[in-house]
């Protein structure tokens, strides 16, 4: 009895005693002293579930309400990427693993063109360098964006979702702009893009570093410090620095444990050592740092892409071999050379000397790496692609045993799988 | 033998019903793949908000819903669980398959373990072909399948289903 209760006692309206266990009929079953009442329920949850981004499928073992036991089922979208891109020639194989991370697009392709263009051992020129930083920023947003639109909506915040999504379609009006499509690209080729950026790119730069901001602005006042959300994020789904370490996770999973990684800056490709941003870091490793630091990350990759906007430098936006590269329309009028070189390049590809190189690219899942074994053909004998979802799929079982069924759906939409990316 | 299934509804109660129907269709939430990603901003962004069509997403089970969009890749590993999916669905139900791996398998092609076209499995009413499909063409997709439930006659779809329409 608490020393308030005589303040706040008022009578009948208080709840009416709980019935005692003899008082409760259980009729038409013999629930009690069943021979099954000390085994743990399995649950299973998708393929087709709402929340799991896609078409994960988990089964889990149930304690009463609490999981003991974890195993992620995959392979729904298993599409056979890797197979079919032996099919490929160098030039066809970006509009392939563009497909496999499907939110965001550029960074499969930056990952494959540039394992090519390591065999190939060509140098692009500045200006596509940093189109493929621009890009890849720009991308990482709408990412993070959808990551945060999806998540809120998994938790409950459907604002978050149209919050998200709106800022999001500026984004996607850019990439339409200048890559003609929404999303699924085929924008970036070996040696280069596939055009220059159009006319007056930089006013749409410009608004959407303004526009974005804004958007922002919404999603941290509606999430950032909002009870519920926090009730729901706050030490859920934790995972240790060293297990997050030895599971191979990477990326936001690895960043929200302690861990300091990130290949922008510790392995820097393209000219990433030229810009200035911060890598963001937390310790607890749970789901609302996740959260705090995609929100972060959307404000750093701004400030890359403002950097960008200020310094990119005038020239090619591909590199001029003509083995490599097509020739321009113009010239295949006129040159027999270039009609030649044009009809080689679309029917037998470029030849790629025999060697296996592996690079990788920091995607906003994490460390997408491209493995690629060239035979001198034109076609590659193998290429694997180490795609980020995949690795930290892994650690979700480490995540979620110990705590409750319904946080999984949190903890799904912490690690932000997305499942084109797992199965490829 | 019911009123329906006898056909011999009349006219403006045919009529109501198909109007009712039309404007309250519930669309089962789920995304196989890709092109989801263009439904979800279909539905949910702001600057397409498929909510005033009458489309009314997020019944979280097939038990509730009418429409059921087939957007994405479908892999033999899954097709068995869509077709599980659409006949827990209550009838009268639709299919819109969206994008081109769901409507002939598009650019998986040549894969070994991608189900080439979804109609092998369930049956379509409308497809949606592009890669991915724009969210206004899903939108297109929907004012066609309304325009098809309002002239729909009951009792005929009882006995059998006619021709599928292709969004152009």
């Amino acid at each position: 009895m608490s020393a308030l209760e005589h303040l706040t006692d008022e009578g009948r309206q208080k709840l009416p005693p709980r019935p005692t266990a003899q008082e409760i009929v259980v009729t038409g079953t013999n629930w009690p002293g069943s021979e099954f009442d000390d085994d743990p329920m399995i649950i299973n949850m998708g393929p087709q579930h709402p929340s799991t981004h896609g078409v994960l499928r988990l089964m889990c073992e149930l304690e009463g309400e609490t999981v003991t036991r974890v195993k992620p089922i995959i392979g729904y979208l298993h599409t056979g990427m890797e197979k079919t891109g032996e099919e490929l020639t160098f030039v066809q194989g970006a509009t392939n693993v563009t497909r496999m991370d499907y939110a965001s697009c550029l960074f499969n392709e930056v990952a494959f063109c540039s394992a090519a263009e390591a065999l190939l051992d060509i140098e692009l020129p500045p200006r596509a360098r940093w189109i493929r930083m621009l890009m890849m920023e720009l991308n990482r947003i709408s990412s993070h964006l959808l990551s945060l639109a999806t998540g809120g909506m998994d938790i409950g915040g459907l604002s978050a979702m149209i919050f998200g999504f709106r800022e999001r379609e500026y984004l996607l009006r850019f990439f339409e702009k200048v890559t003609g499509l929404r999303f699924n690209h085929n924008f970036f080729r070996v040696g280069g893009s596939a055009a220059d950026l159009p006319d007056g790119w930089q006013e749409d730069v410009d608004k959407l570093l303004t526009d974005i901001p804004k958007g922002m602005d919404d999603l941290d006042q509606l999430l950032t410090e909002n009870p519920i959300w926090l009730e729901r994020m706050v030490g859920v789904g934790m995972i240790d620095k060293e297990l997050a370490v030895n599971l191979g996770a990477s990326g936001l999973v690895l960043r929200s444990t302690g861990v300091d990684w990130d290949l922008r800056r510790d392995m820097p490709y393209l000219d990433y050592d030229q810009v200035e941003f911060d890598v963001i870091s937390a310790t607890n490793g749970d789901c609302y740092d996740r959260f705090r630091i995609r929100m972060a990350e959307i404000y750093e990759s701004l400030r890359i892409v403002k950097q960008c906007l200020e310094n990119m430098p005038d020239g090619d936006y591909r590199v001029q071999d003509r083995k490599v590269t097509p020739p321009p329309r113009a010239r295949i009028d006129e040159s027999m050379e270039a009609l030649i070189h044009h009809f080689k390049l679309f029917t037998e590809g470029f030849k790629i000397p025999a060697g296996q190189v592996y690079t990788a690219v920091e995607s906003p899942r994490g460390e997408l790496g491209c493995m690629m074994v060239s035979d001198g053909g034109s076609k590659p004998v193998r290429m694997h692609m180490r795609t980020p979802s995949f690795y930290n799929l892994q650690s979700l079982e480490p995540m979620m045993v110990g705590g409750m069924i319904a946080d999984a759906v949190a903890v799904i939409s912490g690690i932000d799988p997305v499942m084109g990316d797992v199965d490829r | 033998m019911g009123l329906v299934e006898s056909g011999k509804i009349p006219k403006p109660l045919t009529w109501l019903m198909n109007y009712g129907r039309k404007y309250s269709l519930w669309m089962f939430q789920w995304g196989p793949a890709c092109c989801a990603i263009e439904m979800a901003a279909a539905l949910a962004s702001p600057r397409y908000d498929m909510m005033r069509l009458g489309v009314i997403p997020f019944p979280a089970s097939p038990r509730q819903a009418d429409l059921i969009v087939i957007s994405g890749t479908i892999t033999d590993k899954m097709a068995p669980a869509v077709r599980r999916l659409w006949e827990q669905m209550p009838d009268p139900k639709y299919v819109i398959s969206m994008g081109a791996c769901a409507n002939c398998g598009g650019p998986y092609w040549d894969s070994y373990s991608v189900t080439k076209g979804i109609d092998q499995v369930v049956p379509v009413d409308v497809y949606v072909p592009g890669c991915p499909p724009r969210p206004e063409a899903l939108l297109e997709a929907v004012v066609i399948l309304q325009d098809m439930i309002q002239n729909e006659d009951m009792a005929a779809r009882w006995r059998g289903r006619g021709e599928p329409i292709v969004v152009s």
